[in-house]
């Protein structure tokens, strides 16, 4: 039996609402439409059951459309969202890409506009029986999808390729890859780092004629040696893992998954604490783990319901420098959170780009 | 043909707050020059949540004196200041994105 979609709608028009739903119900896989007026009602309706689609307007009074994006991309991380609305202010299309949302849409005018919004949303719930997973941008497919298609199609682009706090792009031109930037990477290690995100979203920028090259491989060439060092690099880790997590505050053995960060330039300590605060946390290099994990868990949640307040997105990274050493902070809502000291003779830039790295490598 | 009527302004959309300010060891806000159109009330949330962090922090010996914050569109820089701090706030530059 096929799954019926459900789509859920958020304007503060009642008009709006009646006309879209309408519109919406009409589509070839006749999803299931339901309305809601104000943010609170649309959160609450989430909660309640599971939706394939949220479509949002922006400007609405009380919770506005960047409030409700704020509270659901963090609960709700595989719900796909499309912003549909008059607000054309280029400050907040950037901050709803910047919230993960899926399309940023205007409102449509013209009976051609409607018929390219029906399209669009009858290629997500499409998307979304055929696929899971995936790197979501226009819509969701394979890091490498992405890649083979702009090489076939010889297209000149800047792919941006974000997973959690870290992106990294891969300048395509005339269907050569010619270069790639990831953290502390650039040119085919780069490109190999960034294949070895499982997920994230990616942005289509426009080409960049004059970026010099430093990647001279084939594209295919490339896309096989980097699947070739994913496999490598999975069979170390299979082998370097380490059975269970240590009791809080007791140090990791050098066998242990901190090991590997362990290894990064400048890390003085570690500290990860599982999205489950009743699991035991791990540390490494730290005195008190017990006293620092209570306090960066109660930091994190405040940085982060400020952020919510201020509508300014998802907290990607805090950090602290001090004295005796720099610190920083990065969560996940299914992994936890992360923290790590460095050396404090470290530059801030520096701290921040290792720590995204760290990062990137515990969550994946 | 238009079909309906777009609602093109930003109305009742939250700007974010630009600006600089300071505030005491309890979280009042000493002096600002934050926009008057940014709530008071938030101004002061942020205050505190900073002065919060910092000292938790020297409570479990993780004692620091600049604090980032980084969010998807948005930075707090706060330096810790006589037990107080002084906080930058500042929106991150909108960034080109591809059409849908």
């Amino acid at each position: 039996m096929s799954k019926k979609h459900k789509i859920l709608l958020l304007d503060d028009d009642e008009h709006m609402l009646e006309l879209y739903q309408e519109l919406l119900r009409q589509l070839p896989s006749k999803p299931e439409v339901h309305v809601s007026n104000s943010g609170a009602r649309a959160i609450a309706l989430l909660e309640s059951e599971p939706f394939t689609l949220l479509i949002t307007d922006l400007r609405m009074p009380k919770m506005d459309g960047l409030q409700v994006l704020a509270i659901v991309r963090r609960k709700y991380p595989h719900l796909r969202i499309i912003v549909l609305t008059g607000v054309l202010d280029e400050e907040y299309r950037s901050r709803a890409y910047a919230q993960g949302v899926d399309m940023f849409w205007q409102k449509a005018g013209s009976a051609e506009e409607f018929q390219l919004l029906r399209d669009c949303v009858e290629s997500f719930l499409d998307r979304e029986v055929h696929g899971e997973g995936g790197f979501r941008g226009m819509q969701s497919k394979s890091l490498v999808d992405l890649i083979q298609l702009e090489c076939l199609s010889q297209s000149s682009a800047v792919l941006h390729i974000s997973q959690g706090a870290v992106s990294g792009r891969i300048w395509v031109q005339d269907g050569e890859i010619i270069d790639a930037m990831a953290a502390n990477f650039t040119g085919e290690e780069a490109f190999k780092e960034i294949l070895s995100w499982k997920s994230g979203h990616f942005e289509l920028q426009p080409a960049e004629p004059d970026h010099p090259r430093t990647i001279h491989h084939s594209a295919q060439g490339l896309l096989l040696d980097s699947a070739q060092a994913l496999d490598e690099r999975r069979g170390q880790q299979a082998a370097a893992d380490a059975p269970g997590a240590t009791e809080a505050g007791v140090a990791a053995p050098v066998n242990s998954t901190l090991a590997p960060l362990a290894r990064f330039e400048g890390v003085e300590f570690l500290l990860t604490m599982p999205a489950d605060e009743k699991a035991a946390c791990e540390s490494w290099g730290l005195e008190n783990p017990r006293d620092v994990a209570t306090w960066a868990r109660a930091a994190h949640q405040r940085l982060r319901q400020l952020g919510e307040k201020v509508g300014a997105g998802p907290l990607a990274q805090a950090s602290g420098f001090g004295l005796h050493w720099h610190w920083a902070l990065s969560g996940n809502d299914q992994k936890g959170l992360l923290c790590a000291g460095f050396r404090r003779t470290m530059p801030k830039e520096k701290v921040e780009q290792t720590m995204k790295h760290i990062f990137t490598k515990w969550i994946s | 043909m238009d079909i309906v009527k777009k609602k093109t302004s930003t109305g009742g959309l939250q700007r974010l707050p630009t600006g600089a300010f300071t505030v005491d060891a309890q979280g009042r806000v000493i002096s600002s020059t934050v926009p008057q159109a940014v709530p008071a009330a938030l101004v002061r949330d942020i205050g505190q949540c900073v002065v919060a962090v910092f000292q938790g922090a020297r409570k479990v010996n993780m004692t620091f004196t600049e604090l980032v914050a980084q969010y998807a569109t948005f930075n707090i820089t706060a330096r810790e200041m006589r037990g107080g701090a002084i906080i930058f706030l500042s929106p991150k530059a909108p960034k080109w994105v591809s059409p849908a």
